[in-house]
C-alpha cells in the first residue's frame, strides 16, 4: 500500500497555506509532518482526511480497498476530540467504532490499551483533558483503518501514555499501517521527516 | 452501512434525551405559547375554538425552531462533524439520520402535545385529532427545511439567531397547506384530501432534497 502525493496546494480563507508539497508512504512507514506553527501541518493533514479541498495536486491511496475513497480508509485526530460529554466514556468509543466501520479490537479492550478501562462506565464529561485525548486515540483501535492521521497526538499526555502512544503507532506500523503525525516533539519513532516552509 | 445509520440513530436519541439534551425544551415553550393565547385574546370560547387549530399550527411551528441550532453545531464544535464526514455512509444520509432522530424527539413530542393543549384553546374533539394528523404529517417538512438552516448556520457564533431568519419563510407553504388541510376537514368546503396530498408531498419532497442541501452547506462550513 502507498499513499503518493503531487504538488499539493492549499488555500485557506484566501491564504495560500502551503504549494507544492508532496510525498510518499508506503506500508509500514510513518512521516513525520515538521516546521513552525502556521505552517500547513494542520491543514495538510485536513486535506488528506478529505476535510479540506486541495487546489492543486493529487494524492491518492494505491493498494488500499478500490471501493472506498482514501477519507473512508483514514483515521483522523486532531485537536477536536469528538467526545460527546453526556455519553459513557464506553458509549462514546463503541459509537465511533461502529460508526467508523469494522472493530478490530473490542471498544472494552481498546480502553485497557490506552488505560480507561476504569473509566469505562462514567460519564465523558467527568475525564481530563489527558484522558479524552486517550479516548481519541482509543478509537484508532476500534475501527480498522489503515492510514492514521495524527495532529499533535502528544498534546496533554503524560509520560506513561506517551509510551502507550509510541506503542500503538509501532504495532500499527508493523501491521502495514501508515502513519501520518505533525509534531513538534522528537518522537522516539523510525519516522521519515517531512519539513514544511512557509508559501512564498 | 444499516448498522451504521441504527447506531448514529441511537447516538442521538441518547444525546437528547439525557440531561441537557434540550428534547422537552420545545414542548415546555409550546405549552407557554398556547397558555397566553386564551390571556391574549380574552376568553371568547367562540373565537378560541374557530382559530384554535391555526394557533396550534403557528406554535408548533415556532417550537420546532428551538432546538434547530443544536441540530449540527454541537457536531461541528466537537469535531464529530469531521469524523462523520470520514464515515462510509454518505453526508445526506447522515443528515438525514439526523433529521428524523431530531424529529422523534423534538417533533413527535409536539404533535403529541397539540391536542392535549388544544383542550385549552376550546377546540372540539374533532379538531384535536384533526390538528394532530396534519401535524404528524407536516413535522417532518418543518424538521428537515430547519436542518438546512442548521446547517447553514453551522459555522456562524450568533447562527442561532438567523436560523429563524431563514427557516421561517421556507416553511410558509407547509404552514399554509396544514392549517387548509386542518379547516377543510373541520369546514369545508374543499375535501381535506387535496390540501393534505400537497402537505404529504411537501414532508416525503424535503425528507428526499432537504438533506442534500444540508450536507452542501456543511461541506462548506468544515473547510
Amino acid at each position: 500500500m502507498r499513499l503518493v502525493a503531487q504538488g499539493l496546494a492549499c488555500r485557506r480563507g484566501g491564504r495560500d497555506v502551503f504549494a507544492g508539497v508532496g510525498f510518499e508512504v508506503r506500508s509500514g512507514e510513518i512521516l513525520e509532518l515538521r516546521g513552525p506553527n502556521g505552517v500547513g501541518k494542520s491543514s495538510l493533514l485536513r486535506l488528506v482526511a478529505g476535510l479540506v479541498d486541495r487546489t492543486a495536486g493529487d494524492i491518492a491511496l494505491q493498494g488500499g480497498d478500490e471501493e472506498l475513497t482514501l477519507p473512508e480508509q483514514a483515521h483522523y485526530v486532531g485537536h477536536l476530540d469528538a467526545i460527546k460529554p453526556p455519553l459513557t466514556v464506553l458509549e462514546n468509543l463503541r459509537f465511533w467504532g461502529e460508526m467508523l466501520g469494522e472493530g478490530s479490537v473490542e471498544p472494552r479492550a481498546a480502553l485497557e490499551a490506552v488505560g480507561l478501562s476504569a473509566l469505562a462506565q462514567f460519564p465523558a464529561y467527568t475525564l481530563s483533558a489527558g484522558q479524552r485525548r486517550r479516548l481519541s486515540l482509543a478509537r484508532l483501535l476500534c475501527a480498522k483503518r489503515p492510514v492514521w492521521l495524527l495532529d499533535e497526538p502528544t498534546t496533554a499526555l503524560d509520560r506513561a501514555s506517551r509510551e502507550t502512544l509510541y506503542g500503538l503507532v509501532r504495532a500499527h506500523a508493523a501491521d502495514g499501517g501508515l502513519t501520518l503525525v505533525a509534531t513538534h516533539d522528537d518522537l522516539p519513532l523510525q519516522a521519515r521527516r517531512l519539513e514544511m516552509r512557509r508559501a512564498a | 452501512m444499516t448498522g451504521q445509520i441504527i447506531s448514529l440513530f441511537r447516538r442521538e436519541v441518547a444525546l437528547a434525551t439525557r440531561a441537557g439534551g434540550g428534547a422537552t425544551m420545545g414542548v415546555v415553550f409550546f405549552l407557554i405559547l398556547v397558555a397566553l393565547m386564551p390571556l391574549s385574546l380574552g376568553p371568547d370560547l367562540a373565537l378560541l375554538s374557530r382559530i384554535g387549530p391555526a394557533l396550534l399550527w403557528l406554535g408548533v411551528l415556532l417550537a420546532t425552531l428551538l432546538g434547530l441550532d443544536r441540530l449540527f453545531k454541537a457536531d461541528w464544535e466537537d469535531g464529530s462533524l469531521d469524523l462523520l464526514t470520514m464515515s462510509e455512509v454518505p453526508l445526506a444520509l447522515t443528515v438525514l439520520t439526523k433529521t428524523l432522530a431530531h424529529w422523534v424527539t423534538t417533533g413527535l413530542p409536539l404533535v403529541l402535545a397539540a391536542p392535549l393543549l388544544g383542550i385549552m384553546l376550546n377546540v372540539e374533539p374533532k379538531g384535536l385529532a384533526v390538528v394532530a394528523f396534519t401535524l404528524l404529517v407536516g413535522t417532518p417538512a418543518l424538521a428537515s427545511i430547519g436542518a438546512i438552516g442548521a446547517a447553514l448556520t453551522v459555522a456562524l457564533r450568533r447562527g442561532g439567531l438567523l436560523v429563524p431568519v431563514l427557516v421561517l419563510p421556507l416553511s410558509v407553504p407547509v404552514l399554509i397547506f396544514g392549517i387548509s388541510a386542518t379547516q377543510s376537514a373541520l369546514i369545508g368546503p374543499v375535501p381535506m384530501t387535496t390540501p393534505l396530498a400537497v402537505l404529504a408531498a411537501l414532508s416525503l419532497a424535503s425528507l428526499v432534497l432537504a438533506p442534500w442541501a444540508s450536507a452542501a452547506a456543511l461541506r462548506l462550513a468544515l473547510e
